[in-house]
């Protein structure tokens, strides 16, 4: 079956069995590697994307599911090389080790910090459950993500926009796509 | 199956009722289709399985996922998923121990498309809602086009280890929740190897109601289920249980009673999640407190219904 749908902002559409993963869709046909498979199971949470805005493991979402839907990929967070202050974060705290749940969790944290944006500790490692970490980095992925809640608590008390990123960083393959579409360095 | 070389066979045919009339017409003309919710049971594993002739997909349709209030209870569409649970307050407030069970039962991402009518029909021992329901003397709703709709308790709901009472040509259309009489207390526990994202290694749902309670005085127990998951084939009640705890008072010989009853009713297994033995212990362990607990005084300001510790 064809199935339109929109990625990252730009209207694709794509081609597979109705019970065709997602994730598989994304990776092979559309070529965003960022979307990681960790389990493959939806215990991992390493291939989460946003289907209108909602963080979902990819490798359980059939093709046919995300027809008409809107689907956000960790490629559509940063602005070209440039991280949003969630990525800039994970960078600078070292809430990042091996890598490959990095992606899952930039996305779901995204996610939860928009709906969430009061969220304490405890609140934010209950949010970010789904997403697991083999090399066990939770801590620093939660100091980076609670360093950005507190971040953009000063911007909005002081009236003012939250601070951008510094500096550019570094691009990994698979991790600074084009930047096509909608922005991810909200608010 | 030769997982390495797939056989070619056409894609699946897929279709999305937008009716619960035309999802049950087409229940009836083709039962061997997979029926599909958000997908986080049955995706699992999905390319190492032969594809399904066709694929019903009702996740969304509007008609199974209202949650309502009614009279005798509440009813949940069996599309309501675990996010519209955690949502819903009426949920949060008379029936805690469900809302518990949702919030546990994985991370934003299964929430988001888990729903609780895939947790039911999956019928997994280790289903993480399905304890509550019996707790909650849930009762099913099904429906099919030739007979319309039918009620099935709970409790006879599992006929073997992953069955169903659904015949091949109903679907599961909502579970109605009858109101717990006010003062019902609620308690749900999970016990895994991790907080949070972690498959159940024992579950316990339990409510109780007391009578004649008051300062200095904890009362007679006048209703009490104690529900178990992870230690059968099936969620299970264990009447011997209830038994003991109806017409008692709660206090620390009857925990020790119940700790003694909770250890024979069950007979739980080995696998790579725990073992007989932790099972067996912890299940008692759990009972017990529940029933330490039932004889301090209620939460002050908890809701009628509510009051289990969170």
């Amino acid at each position: 079956m064809k199935v339109s749908l929109v990625v990252n902002g730009a209207p694709r559409e794509v081609e597979g069995g109705p019970l065709r993963r997602l994730l598989d869709v994304l990776r092979e046909d559309l070529a965003l590697t960022g979307t990681k498979e960790g389990c493959g199971e939806g215990e991992c949470g390493a291939c989460t994307v946003l289907i209108d805005g909602e963080p979902v493991n990819s490798c359980l979402v059939p093709l046919a599911q995300a027809a008409g839907r809107e689907v956000r990929t960790v490629e559509a967070l940063a602005s070209g090389e440039l991280l949003t202050d969630l990525q800039e974060a994970l960078v600078r705290c070292g809430g990042t080790q091996c890598g490959i749940c990095t992606p899952g969790i930039a996305v779901c944290a995204t996610a939860a910090l928009a709906r969430e944006p009061g969220a304490d500790r405890l609140r934010l490692r209950e949010l970010l459950a789904g997403n697991l970490c083999r090399c066990t980095g939770y801590q620093l992925v939660i100091d980076a993500v609670a360093e950005v809640v507190a971040r953009r608590a000063d911007a909005t008390d002081a009236g003012a926009a939250p601070p951008l990123p510094a500096r550019t960083a570094p691009t990994a393959p698979g991790q600074a796509g084009p930047g096509v579409g909608s922005r991810g360095a909200a608010p | 199956m030769s997982g390495a070389t797939p056989t070619r066979t056409p894609a699946p045919a897929w279709l999305r009722p937008a009716t619960l009339a035309d999802a049950l017409a087409a229940r009836a003309a083709h039962p061997d289709w997979l029926v599909v919710a958000g997908g986080t049971d049955v995706m699992v594993g999905s390319t190492r399985r032969p594809e399904p002739p066709g694929v019903l997909d009702l996740f969304g349709l509007a008609e199974l996922s209202a949650i309502t209030e009614g009279p005798d209870g509440l009813c949940v569409g069996a599309g309501a998923t675990y996010a519209a649970l955690l949502r819903h307050p009426t949920v949060r407030d008379r029936f805690p121990c469900l809302h518990e069970a949702a919030r546990e039962v994985g991370a934003l991402q299964i929430q988001a498309r888990g729903t609780l009518g895939g947790n039911v029909q999956t019928s997994s021992p280790v289903g993480d809602t399905l304890p509550p329901l019996l707790a909650l003397d849930a009762e099913v709703e099904v429906a099919s086009a030739a007979r319309g709709p039918r009620r099935v308790p709970y409790a006879a709901w599992i006929t073997s280890y992953r069955k169903t009472a659904l015949a091949t040509d109903e679907l599961l259309v909502a579970v109605h929740l009858p109101w717990p009489a006010p003062g019902t207390r609620q308690r749900w526990r999970k016990v895994g190897t991790r907080k949070a994202q972690a498959i159940s290694k024992v579950m316990l749902a339990a409510t109780a109601r007391l009578e004649g309670d008051g300062p200095g005085r904890p009362g007679t127990i006048a209703h009490a289920r104690v529900a178990l998951g992870a230690v059968a084939d099936r969620p299970v009640r264990l009447p011997t249980v209830e038994a003991l705890l109806v017409g008692a008072s709660p206090d620390p010989a009857l925990a020790e009673r119940v700790r003694e009853a909770v250890r024979a009713a069950i007979t739980p297994i080995t696998d790579v999640r725990s073992t007989a033995d932790y099972r067996r212990e912890v299940a008692a362990n759990l009972v017990a407190r529940f029933v330490l607990d039932l004889a301090a005084p209620a939460l002050p300001g908890a809701d009628p219904g509510a009051g289990g510790a969170p």
